[in-house]
């Protein structure tokens, strides 16, 4: 049985259409990714699949059960985690693992092994009150309330939004290891970098998806060669390149350009001629890997 | 059950830990009750006037003497003719201008007849009212003590008493409806600004993927806040005997079994504005528009429903303070039992099934 089934999902709000015919399976035991840009549709999937939300029209399946007619059986079967952090900041942060625990029937002690790697972390800060902890730990309260109870699947919406480098990291490794114990976990991020995480994972784009499967299938659907161009005006070179008469895709990527030709492999020198040809004299180019971000840049130009 | 109280208790830890709900909770009916009381009367003492005298005789002396011995005026100024009179009103303080003729005890005398002229100030028209009913009263009661020697063949005598609040207090009249507006405000903005900050904080998200049903989330909400409207009422109730000397003539437990009948009411009315509101704002905005101006304005707490023009006068029979403040009343000043309130009681009641239901039919256990 799959953990999750999706078929042809619509989601309209009024005029507006968040999701726009959605298609996925997540099978059980593993961590599947919904990778896309702020806008995509990633929440209203996700408040679908908790029973938040109605869909518009077609199928969806939560371990057998359907959001919409069995939200009670539903409910208490799913750990969910919100976007934004949703817990009482005037509650300390025993009391409010406390009252969730209670409002699934089961008290701290019960499920503690469940959680003591994440709660261990916070618990010397167990009288504080929630509003005043950081980011890093907001995030291993909330995730050790979503576990609390022990369900079954974990629905996580943008997880890391907002949380240091350092402890996206960390709360990346307590995601794996919960996965290595059997959960099922479902979770979105605008993070494309975090999509190595996942064991499968689904590019979204304005409300439809656009490929799924693992990070490195995904990785090796960037068919061309990809080349990083560095230099000091970046801006102004991008300008140039996207001129050039034989440029396939030109998109910024940290420091430096990611360029792909529309002949496929050619000769660096080339390049670089044409761009000191244009007064950019101190560039260099060299052949790169292509990552998640690139693959996904292009599945969007194809799509417009 | 271990669920629920889990529950109750974390609402508690909410009103506890915010200083500003605890003030607002505790403080705002001892302010409330204390400023109706002392400062906002409607009582009349010590009303400024001012005299002009065209005659400065016997008559006119045994008449000032008359209304200055009263407690409900004082004399500001002897006004010396009729330009003063504009100046005096002027200033703001004085409220009425008596006028005597010139002559005016000899006119008494001659022709039986003599005129006093009385010039108020309306641009406060109730106060200008009352204070000209007052020097009125005085003048015919100096009347009938000249006229006692003189032979008059038929004359009414009036003598009035004030059954139920024989010194006519105001505290009388607002604690009553002081009640009725800090219930509304307590259980009715409280809860549904509580429900709001669950939506607005996002809470309620998590609330709602849990097994909890959504009926369980309400009841386990409103519960802190019944209780604390009813320690309200018994601080209202309190200060009004002890600090002003408002009786309680009827049952006691008939009493607080209307006010928790009311609080229920106010606590649906809550509810029903959350199911609407989606921030806090929202609900602080609709609790203040939809509930308290119409419980301030229609209920007849401060304007009498019977002065109402006719389409007011429908409308305040939909507004439940109306009914309620005609139960505390009875019940505090006249000690009226439940046969006479009977009617009253099932309106309220009936109000409070017809929120519920509507509340129901409107509460979303999804987030749309």
């Amino acid at each position: 049985m799959h953990a999750i089934t999706v078929k042809d999902l619509h989601k309209n709000y009024g005029e507006v259409e968040a999701l726009k015919g959605i298609n996925l399976t997540v099978e059980e035991g593993e961590i599947f990714g919904l990778i896309g840009p702020d806008g995509a549709g990633k929440t209203s999937l996700i408040r679908i699949l908790t029973s938040l939300l109605f869909a518009s029209s077609g199928e969806s399946s939560v371990l057998g059960l359907d959001p919409a007619k069995d939200h009670k059986k539903l409910r208490s079967v799913i750990g969910y985690m919100p976007g934004r952090f949703s817990l009482y900041q005037d509650l300390t942060v025993e009391e409010n693992l406390t009252l969730f625990a209670s409002l699934f029937e089961t008290t701290i002690e019960e499920n503690y092994h469940l959680i003591k790697d994440i709660y261990g972390q916070i618990e010397p800060f167990k009288t504080r009150r929630a509003g005043a902890l950081s980011g890093g730990m907001k995030q291993k309260l909330a995730l050790s309330c979503a576990m609390i109870h022990k369900p079954e699947i974990l629905f996580l919406d943008e997880p890391t939004t907002g949380v240091d480098p350092v402890s996206r990291k960390e709360f990346w490794e307590m995601l794996r290891k919960l996965n290595d114990e059997g959960l099922t976990i479902f979770v979105s991020t605008p993070y494309m970098d975090e999509a190595n995480q996942c064991n499968r994972i689904a590019l979204i784009q304005e409300g439809q998806i656009m490929g799924v499967d693992t990070p490195e299938h995904i990785t090796n659907q960037f068919d061309r060669p990809l080349y990083a161009i560095s230099g000091t005006n970046k801006f102004g070179m991008m300008q140039a390149l996207k001129e050039f008469e034989h440029a396939h895709s030109v998109f910024s990527f940290g420091s430096v350009i990611h360029y792909s030709d529309n002949r496929g492999s050619i000769a660096t020198k080339e390049i670089k001629d044409f761009l000191q040809k244009q007064g950019f004299e101190d560039c260099s180019i060299e052949e790169t890997q292509p990552g998640i971000e690139d693959t996904f840049m292009a599945l969007m130009t194809a799509h417009d | 059950m271990k669920r629920f109280l889990a529950f109750v208790q974390k609402e508690v830890y909410h009103i506890l830990r915010d200083k500003r709900t605890l003030l607002i909770l505790f403080g705002m009916p001892v302010v409330m009750i204390l400023l109706f009381g002392y400062a906002i009367t409607t009582e009349i003492r010590d009303a400024k006037i001012a005299i002009l005298d065209h005659a400065r005789d016997e008559n006119t002396q045994q008449l000032k003497d008359k209304i200055l011995a009263s407690t409900y005026f004082l004399l500001t100024k002897e006004l010396n003719n009729e330009q003063e009179i504009a100046e005096v009103f002027k200033d703001g303080k004085t409220k009425v201008v008596v006028v005597f003729e010139p002559n005016f005890g000899k006119k008494l005398q001659t022709e039986s007849s003599a005129n006093v002229q009385l010039i108020a100030d309306a641009s406060d028209p109730n106060t200008a009212n009352t204070l000209v009913n007052y020097l009125q009263a005085i003048v015919a009661d100096y009347m009938m003590e000249i006229n006692q020697n003189a032979n008059i063949p038929y004359q009414i005598s009036m003598e009035s008493r004030m059954w139920y609040n024989p010194e006519l207090k105001g505290v009388y009249y607002f604690v009553p409806g002081l009640i009725a507006i800090l219930l509304m405000l307590i259980s009715a903005m409280m809860t549904s600004i509580s429900i709001a900050r669950e939506k607005e904080l996002g809470t309620m998200e998590v609330l709602l993927t849990s097994p909890m049903r959504s009926g369980q989330i309400i009841i386990a909400k409103v519960v802190p806040y019944v209780i604390l409207s009813l320690v309200d009422a018994v601080i209202i109730l309190l200060l009004g005997k002890y600090v002003f000397e408002v009786p309680i003539l009827g049952s006691l437990p008939l009493l607080f079994m209307e006010v928790l009948i009311f609080i229920l009411l106010a606590l649906s009315l809550g509810i029903l504005i959350s199911t609407v509101a989606a921030t806090q704002q929202t609900a602080l905005l609709l609790s203040l528009m939809a509930l308290m101006l119409p419980t301030i304005l229609l209920s007849g707490f401060i304007f009498p429903i019977e002065n109402m023009p006719p389409p007011l006068r429908v409308m305040s029979n939909i507004i439940p303070a109306r009914w309620f403040i005609v139960i505390v009343k009875s019940i505090m000043l006249k000690g009226s039992g439940l046969d006479i309130l009977w009617q009253e009681t099932v309106i309220l009641c009936g109000f409070i099934l017809f929120f519920i239901a509507l509340s129901i039919k409107k509460f979303k256990i999804r987030l749309e």
